[in-house]
């Protein structure tokens, strides 16, 4: 399989020129090698310290850029533009801006391992990408993704009641993302289901959403891990210097030149 | 610990961890299990008073918290249950106890956040090396093996063509897995066979499937439906390529996963297939002689009938 990379020449750094003429030659079009000189001035040089200080993101440091991640990821062969070695790049050389014209896909990581099995400096990319999805959201460069929304009404279960019912997560999930339960596709599964007649089944699932399961005297490790979660959640808003809560406007300036590169890109 | 017992007797009598998925949308799995240890002679013991290992979604918030959910799991067989071994079909639970076995091993920060939560939570901590986690394969593999399973089959599949998906968390990454890519006998991870042995034994022919691990999107089936179903596409239409008449899966979230998104790639993007996804303990069960509705066979979306009928495998009763 070949390595899929993004283009580093990108449509709004060409240049357009209608009448161009030179010694009488009309050379007017589009010149991809007209590209705009460019200084980058904009490093966030903690970018890497943040990454690495969220969970999933201590190993990388230890990456070498041989693109075996991006080779193996599952969600680049859909959309080129997922290309983890090249973010794990962007974050270790500090290039915040170039970094967050990605940040609406960077969530998409389906955590399906290829990378982390190839990975030949045990980098685990993955965890990079849910560190790098987790800042993106903190900083408040991006909102909840729906994959985050979805861990969120997950773990609330496991953490209140010690075991899952499903349907209720799946419930939860619709409403919190604003979707209707009737899609098309699930009542077509729920008929070709119910027409076998599992009784069994029905009886099932009826009584554990009526009888949430629960894991017998999890109160204690209920407690123990929301006090945990707490700590760490503290941890994380020192390292990326979010403790004070009155400071909105940096974030919000640096939101701004977020979304005029959107709009340039776009 | 391993080497003292062998593996078939020590495997017998196993610690049971069905996890929550296989009380919900998976049922016909833990069904399907607990009919075809029954029928092989094998003791499951489920695990008193378990809780959910975190799946997919816990280690988002922080992996220590899922390696904390897994841990008592763990202690809980060991020191509830009395038993060294934990069987877990589901490869979503096999993966996180797996994970928690090495981290508590490997990573001391780790180890002493759970030591923490466990100590707060009233409960013993857990200890690498108490107990090993199996998975359904290594369970059926081990404990009986294929001389035996080849005895004890009453109907044969009869050349029942089948693509084997073992999907993302039985294999990957490799480093949670020290007891596979050990030579002849062990199981691999770049090219998993345990199932594809198992069910040929069961006189399944296992056709050349290329995408074994591939990835079914099933961290984001819900959140990132329209990859999910682009990926769990590709995967069926490959299978069906390779001439399968059946998918067999060893997971629940895979399992729903395709049936899922078999349907909406039909409902979304118009394309239809027809290869049927089971259970490999469903294959297995009816090739052992029990009766299909004990297998949860009708309570998979994906319907089997037809084929079945076609095949005369229903019949086996």
């Amino acid at each position: 399989m070949p390595i899929h990379e993004k283009s580093l020449i990108r449509e709004e750094n060409i240049r357009t020129r209608d009448d161009l003429v030179i010694d009488g030659v009309d050379v007017s079009g589009h010149w991809s090698t007209f590209i705009e000189s460019r200084v980058v001035t904009d490093y966030n040089e903690d970018l890497e310290d943040q990454i690495a200080g969220l969970p999933g993101g201590e190993n990388i440091h230890r990456c070498w850029q041989c693109g075996s991640c991006t080779n193996s990821c599952t969600v680049n062969a859909l959309n080129a533009d997922f290309n983890p070695r090249y973010w794990i790049y962007l974050i270790r050389t500090g290039m915040e801006s170039e970094l967050l014209r990605d940040k609406d896909i960077i969530w998409q990581c389906v955590s399906c391992n290829k990378c982390t099995y190839v990975c030949p400096r045990e980098v685990a990319p993955e965890g990079v990408m849910k560190a790098t999805a987790h800042w993106l959201e903190l900083m408040g460069h991006t909102p909840k993704s729906p994959s985050t929304l979805f861990d969120e009404v997950f773990s609330e279960q496991v953490i209140k009641r010690g075991k899952i019912e499903e349907s209720g997560i799946i419930r939860g999930f619709f409403k919190k993302t604003g979707q209707p339960l009737m899609q098309n596709w699930l009542t077509t599964m729920a008929f070709r289901l119910f027409k076998k007649l599992p009784f069994g089944m029905m009886f099932h699932m009826a009584k554990s959403t009526i009888f949430r399961p629960k894991t017998k005297g999890w109160r204690k490790s209920q407690l123990a891990i929301e006090d945990y979660i707490i700590e760490q959640d503290t941890k994380h808003r020192k390292l990326l210097g979010l403790d004070k809560p009155t400071s909105p406007t940096p974030q919000a300036s640096n939101d701004n030149a977020t979304s005029t590169l959107v709009e340039a890109a776009e | 610990m391993t080497k003292l017992l062998s593996k078939d007797k020590k495997y017998k009598r196993v610690a049971y961890y069905p996890g929550c998925a296989l009380e919900g949308t998976g049922k016909a799995y833990d069904t399907s299990t607990r009919a075809v240890g029954k029928q092989l002679g094998l003791k499951l013991d489920e695990v008193k008073n378990w809780n959910c290992c975190g799946a997919m979604e816990v280690k988002n918030i922080d992996p220590k918290i899922q390696t904390y959910l897994s841990s008592r799991v763990l202690s809980n067989a060991v020191n509830k249950n009395k038993h060294d071994v934990v069987m877990a079909p589901c490869n979503g639970c096999y993966h996180n106890l797996k994970k928690a076995e090495y981290d508590l091993e490997n990573d001391p920060a780790t180890k002493e956040v759970v030591d923490r939560l466990s100590t707060k939570a009233g409960h013993k901590t857990y200890e690498a090396g108490q107990a090993e986690t199996i998975h359904a394969l290594d369970w059926i593999k081990d404990a009986i093996g294929e001389e035996e399973l080849s005895r004890r089959v009453k109907h044969s599949l009869k050349g029942l063509k089948v693509a084997n998906y073992y999907g993302c968390m039985y294999t990957r990454p490799r480093h949670i897995f020290p007891e596979k890519d050990q030579g002849p006998g062990s199981e691999s991870t770049s090219e998993p066979h345990f199932m594809d042995d198992l069910l040929a034994t069961a006189g399944a022919v296992n056709v050349d499937f290329p995408l074994k691990t591939a990835c079914c999107g099933g961290a984001h089936t819900l959140s990132d439906s329209d990859t999910s179903t682009k990926l769990v596409l590709n995967i069926i239409e490959a299978a069906e390529a390779a001439g399968a008449e059946v998918i067999a899966t060893e997971c629940p979230t895979c399992h729903s996963g395709l049936e899922m998104h078999q349907i909406r790639a039909e409902k979304v993007l118009g394309r239809k297939t027809n290869v049927v996804i089971m259970y490999f303990t469903q294959l297995l069960g009816l090739a052992l002689g029990v009766a299909p509705r004990k297998l949860g066979i009708h309570e998979n979306v994906s319907d089997a009938t037809d084929l079945m009928i076609d095949k005369r495998l229903l019949w086996a009763t």
